[in-house]
């Protein structure tokens, strides 16, 4: 939370200063005073981010619950689907830690299963709209005139839909809901963010001078685009990416606990709630919907600390 | 200031219109052909070729979206496939109940974020600060349906002072018991928005904190409170005010999952009803509602900015 005070910009020297970082601001004079650490703005960064107290137990939480998830199969004490047709909705007990569900199958293995889809959904449909967002973004701002007009329109229209109910449009008229199809539709839908951001970016950095003179030493659009834009524009969308994962892991799981996401028996943290919609679950089996709840909980508070904390560390000047 | 806002109003043509090109490129990409809903078995090819053109889908896509929206332009959004009822009317029936509760989750979320961003932005890295921002980040990241499960187990279930969900009291009824249908929901929908607004109303009161004019007014010793109230909290808020246009696509995806939980017979839940039955004429009326209560949030939104700080100028 804790943003270093605004400076007047300093002078600088080293790789940072030398890439023309004309947006960011200037890392406190702390960093200025012990002698040879670097100065390039990933190091400075790298260094804000580590002040930041919540943004490093997030990252901490986050390793954890992925290597739950990537372990799952280690440390699973049974098979995800495995049903066990002695207990049915068994409270917890020494053969099943965290009790079982409706189906007679381990709560505990579910969830580290589930761990894997969650956060795989999360990830794959951020890295489509970012590369989505960012082509459609960089075309806006590098060509201006008509095509930016025709592609602004397009964002906002995309925009005007509530999230979740035109994913839920989408999901139900392509058919079963899969895994596949939520990764797809979350993707082709949630890149208007990622345009807009990378949009701005490059209307502010055409314009400043050494864009202008790689352009005069005859370098080429896309040349101009892939080693001095881009890269200038990348930080928030980093940080938009990070807000983007913790929202599509919501969004799953909501999907998942509406019946309209990950289909049991794959185990998702939002399909493992379902039940739950039956009031005598919830009164008397806490332990079928509390979990899977916690986990998500986590999942998402320890992505958005995280976000938080590149955004101080990347930009303070950004507002999301 | 006219120019502006008719600038803005003319935006929103091309807006409106693409919203309802892709919701109807969307629902002609729909698995299956309508006409196999109409036909009975005993017909034959010729038949069937004679029904699709009654209904005009021989036509290219382009000239059905023409007509379709000419229809919609008089108020006809199609008929529902489970009940035959027309779609408007469906939905003229279902949305208030949602303004009812997306309306009173919003008041909540300002109730909630103002003072609280504002003890947060005074009381910079104290324990308070800390205290919001956790509140805030955790308001941000519990899912609807997560959060709403523990408000019916706690305060329905375990405490039983609020209803576990719907609108009345079987054969109930009155003011009050409306209220007490309306909390619980009102509250998990606005916990997410609360914690959002709380971040932003930290950050626009610490900005304004930081201004010479509260400088100024501080160095004419004028008390702190006196200070807070007309010079910081005025300036800090008035941006704040107008984000609430824009809270309403937050506001109508939270309210599906809020009306599924709590039983509210709104949109929302409808929305989930037309999914099970295959409902699409329904399921696209909902959608394009929801865009047009979005476009005209951001339009307040965009409106209300222009009003209150007369040096917003988009030219």
């Amino acid at each position: 939370m804790r943003r270093p005070p605004r400076r007047a910009r300093q002078p600088r020297d080293g790789a940072g200063a030398a890439k023309g970082r004309g947006v960011s601001t200037v890392a406190p004079a702390v960093a200025v005073v012990r002698a040879p650490r670097s100065t390039s703005f990933w190091a400075i960064a790298g260094r804000r981010f580590l002040r930041h107290r919540l943004a490093v137990a997030g990252l901490v939480a986050l390793a954890v619950v992925g290597g739950l998830a990537v372990f799952a199969p280690l440390l699973a004490p049974h098979g995800p689907t495995t049903i066990d047709p002695a207990q049915f909705q068994a409270p917890p007990s020494g053969t099943h830690p965290l009790g079982t569900d409706s189906v007679g199958r381990d709560v505990l293995s579910r969830l580290l299963y589930a761990g894997r889809v969650s956060l795989t959904v999360g990830l794959l449909a951020v890295a489509i709209y970012v590369v989505l967002g960012t082509v459609i973004g960089a075309l806006a701002g590098y060509h201006g005139g008509a095509v930016d007009t025709v592609l602004s329109r397009l964002t906002d229209v995309v925009l005007s839909f509530p999230p979740l109910i035109i994913i839920l449009f989408a999901v139900s008229i392509f058919g079963r809901p899969s895994l596949a199809n939520i990764i797809i539709v979350l993707g082709a839908l949630g890149w208007p963010v990622v345009g807009r951001l990378v949009r701005g970016q490059f209307l502010a950095l055409r314009g400043l001078e050494f864009v202008q003179a790689a352009r005069a030493t005859g370098g080429s659009d896309a040349r101009v685009v892939a080693h001095h834009l881009l890269p200038n524009a990348m930080a928030p969308v980093l940080v938009a990416a990070t807000f983007g994962t913790a929202n599509a892991i919501l969004t799953e799981a909501s999907l998942s606990f509406l019946g309209l996401g990950v289909q049991p028996p794959t185990p998702s943290w939002g399909n493992m709630l379902t039940d739950a919609q039956s009031l005598t679950v919830l009164e008397r089996m806490p332990w079928l919907w509390v979990p899977p709840g916690i986990m998500i909980l986590i999942a998402v508070l320890a992505i958005n600390f995280v976000g938080d904390g590149l955004r101080d560390a990347l930009d303070p000047s950004l507002r999301l | 200031m006219a120019r502006y806002l008719v600038r803005r109003l003319l935006i929103t043509v091309p807006v409106l219109l693409g919203v309802t090109a892709m919701s109807y490129l969307i629902i002609s990409l729909t698995p299956g052909d309508p006409v196999q809903a109409l036909i009975d078995p005993s017909m034959s090819a010729a038949d069937v070729q004679i029904k699709r053109h009654a209904l005009g889908l021989d036509q290219p896509i382009y000239v059905r979206y023409v007509k379709w929206l000419g229809e919609m332009a008089h108020g006809n959004l199609g008929y529902s496939f489970s009940s035959g009822a027309p779609v408007a009317g469906r939905i003229t029936e279902r949305i208030e109940p949602t303004l009812t509760l997306t309306f009173s989750a919003l008041v909540l979320s300002y109730l909630v974020a103002v003072p609280a961003g504002v003890l947060a932005a005074t009381r910079r890295y104290t324990w308070i600060d800390y205290g919001a921002t956790l509140l805030a980040f955790l308001g941000i990241s519990l899912p609807t349906f997560f959060l709403g499960l523990i408000g019916i187990y706690v305060f329905a279930l375990r405490l039983r002072w609020l209803p576990t969900g719907g609108t009345t009291t079987l054969g109930g009824g009155g003011f009050l018991d409306g209220v007490s249908h309306l909390i619980l929901p009102a509250a998990v929908l606005a916990a997410a928005g609360a914690g959002a607004l709380t971040r932003y109303v930290r950050s626009s009161m610490l900005e304004v904190l930081g201004q010479e004019f509260v400088r100024t007014a501080r160095a004419k010793g004028l008390g702190e409170g006196v200070v807070l109230r007309r010079h910081a909290l005025r300036n800090a808020l008035l941006p704040v005010v107008t984000l609430a246009g824009l809270q309403v696509p937050a506001l109508l995806a939270g309210a599906v999952i809020t009306e599924q939980i709590f039983e509210w017979p709104g949109m929302g839940r409808l929305t989930i009803e037309a999914i099970n039955q295959r409902d699409y004429p329904v399921l696209m009326g909902i959608t394009l509602a929801a865009a047009v209560l979005v476009i005209v949030g951001n339009l307040l939104a965009d409106v209300t900015y222009s009003l209150v700080d007369p040096r917003i100028r988009y030219d």
